[in-house]
């Protein structure tokens, strides 16, 4: 649906849900998914329906991924980083996988 | 329908009013509802939304009796609701804990326990204290400071902001007239009514009024010979994003939501009407969620909230009905969302008979005038 206003320039490495894919840097996690086509990056914990980033300034909390390990994270106000680690996100995180983000992170659950 | 055809108008249009405006339209009465704006101070959309027993009586065995009645009144009148309003406010009753994080708290709790139980006229109940390992095989994930723990089965939860709006659609749906934006100044008699004079719109006339006002109610009760003397205590709430479900059961400062939202609270401070949040209180509530629950470090915080609880001299429950000047009643108490059904089902049909009766009786406000006097003298 959108389209690169310029050609990119510089290209870097990150996943998403695994797949390995070129995007731009200086993008937003946010914005490289839109320029990847993935409209939606989630589905509501409530309902299930599908949500994308909106307002692409942290205001309206629906461009929600998991960004290495982490859930719940705005995609439009974090950068894409080479190696980066994308995924989408069904639902509602369950608490396993709060747990294992703390593993992720090199933190223990409990030392916060 | 004309103004001064009204049989009731209630002042405060929380959990309180609205309760008891249910239970007068359920009663057939013609009802009008006069509430502040959106951005009034309203203890009814900044609550837990807990519906709890335990512990609850300490020096009022009736509170007890009462909050029980409200607690067995409640699947009833959560479906009343949803019949009337397709709206289900995600009652659960499954029996609900607190958590002990030192020995001492434990001693605390459970000598607590045994001093309300042994109370003359104590409706009794069973309040199970557990040890760390029985509470593990409810929630593994307790941390190693968890000593242990009381459980009730008569404890729950529901939706609080739920209730608010079922409780809204419900009374309008029976007839019931809603004013936003009408706050009431001054109240004063015209021969066989009240004249309830309303900031910035006309004067609504009623033949009996209930003043459920909230923080208000200390204000307006003297206009009508009524003595309601509350004051604000403020609590703070942290608000984790929405996680599968991992709690079966409420804990009395930790609960999910029936969508998947952590609630964290239970703060209790003196703060007059200033409903903001602090980040020493954050850190303090936080602190506790995550020594009983580890895992909740890695959980984000998505929001955090204050609001001001209406709290009697003593914590219980305040029912007035003035002697000077028939037909006035006040209601006010700190636990709304738990005593809603009892506002509804019990207290309104005395309210319609005119008289409070014997249960209510020991929530007079009777009680504070001898401490009043001593004060005075201070
Ligand atoms: C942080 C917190 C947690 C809580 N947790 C729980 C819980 O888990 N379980 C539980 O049972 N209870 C809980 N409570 C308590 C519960 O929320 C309150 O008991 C209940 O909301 C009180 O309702 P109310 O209608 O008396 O007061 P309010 O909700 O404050 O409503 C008063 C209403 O009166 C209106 N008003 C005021 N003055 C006037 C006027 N002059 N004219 C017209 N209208 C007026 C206001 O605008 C408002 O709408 C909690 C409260 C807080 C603050
Ligand atoms: S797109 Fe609105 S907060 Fe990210």
């Amino acid at each position: 649906m959108f389209r690169r206003a310029c050609p990119s320039r510089h290209l870097i490495q990150v996943t998403v849900d695994a797949e390995t894919v070129n995007v731009e840097a200086g993008d937003t996690v946010a914005a490289a998914l839109l320029a990847l086509g993935k409209d939606a990056c989630r589905t509501t914990p409530v309902t299930g329906s599908p949500r994308g980033p909106y307002c692409m300034m942290g205001v309206c909390f629906d461009c929600l991924v998991r960004i290495d390990g982490k859930a719940n994270q705005q995609g439009c106000m974090v950068l894409v980083k080479p190696g980066m680690r994308i995924e989408l996100q069904h639902g509602a995180n369950a608490l396993v996988d709060v747990l294992s983000a703390g593993r992720v992170r090199g933190t223990s659950p409990g030392n916060c | 329908m004309t103004d001064d055809a009204f049989d009731f108008a209630i002042v405060g249009g929380g959990l309180v009013g609205l309760a008891i405006a249910y239970g007068l339209v359920r009663g057939n009465q013609r009802v009008v509802i006069l509430d502040e704006g959106d951005n009034a101070l309203r203890a009814s959309r900044g609550n837990f939304g807990l519906v709890w027993v335990q512990g609850k009586g300490q020096g009022l065995p009736a509170y007890s009796s009462w909050t029980q009645l409200s607690a067995r009144l409640w699947p009833e009148f959560a479906q009343m609701l949803r019949d009337d309003t397709g709206v289900d406010v995600a009652l659960e009753q499954k029996g609900g804990f607190q958590i002990c994080l030192s020995e001492a708290e434990m001693r605390v709790r459970v000598d607590a326990v045994r001093q309300l139980m042994i109370q003359p006229g104590f409706e009794t109940y069973e309040i199970r204290t557990l040890d760390r390992h029985q509470l593990q095989g409810y929630y593994p994930g307790i941390g190693p400071g968890v000593v242990g723990g009381s459980y009730s089965a008569l404890d729950g939860h529901l939706n609080p902001l739920k209730l608010f709006w079922a409780l809204h659609l419900a009374t309008q749906e029976r007839g019931a007239a809603y004013r936003p934006n009408a706050p009431v100044t001054r109240i004063t008699r015209d021969a066989s009514r009240f004249v309830l004079a309303c900031k910035e719109s006309k004067a609504v006339l009623a033949q009996r009024v209930v003043l459920a006002a909230g923080l208000d109610n200390a204000r307006l009760a003297p206009m009508l010979d009524m003595d309601l003397p509350v004051r604000p205590q403020r609590g703070q709430i942290l608000v984790l994003e929405r996680l599968r479900r991992f709690m079966d059961r409420p804990i009395v400062n930790l609960r999910q939501t029936d969508e998947g939202t952590v609630l964290i609270g239970d703060s209790q401070e003196e703060a007059g009407l200033d409903d903001r949040t602090s980040t020493t209180i954050a850190a303090t509530l936080a602190d506790r969620a995550v020594r009983t629950f580890p895992v909740l470090a890695n959980a984000r915080v998505v929001r955090t909230w204050g609001a001001l609880r209406v709290m009697s001299p003593d914590g219980f429950p305040i029912y007035d009905r003035s002697r000077t000047q028939p037909g006035a009643f006040g209601a006010t108490c700190h636990s709304g969302v738990t005593l809603a059904a009892a506002h509804a089902l019990a207290l309104a049909p005395r309210v319609i008979a005119g008289d409070l009766g014997d249960m209510l009786a020991p929530f007079a406000p009777a009680r504070f005038q001898s401490a009043r006097r001593s004060m005075e003298y201070v």
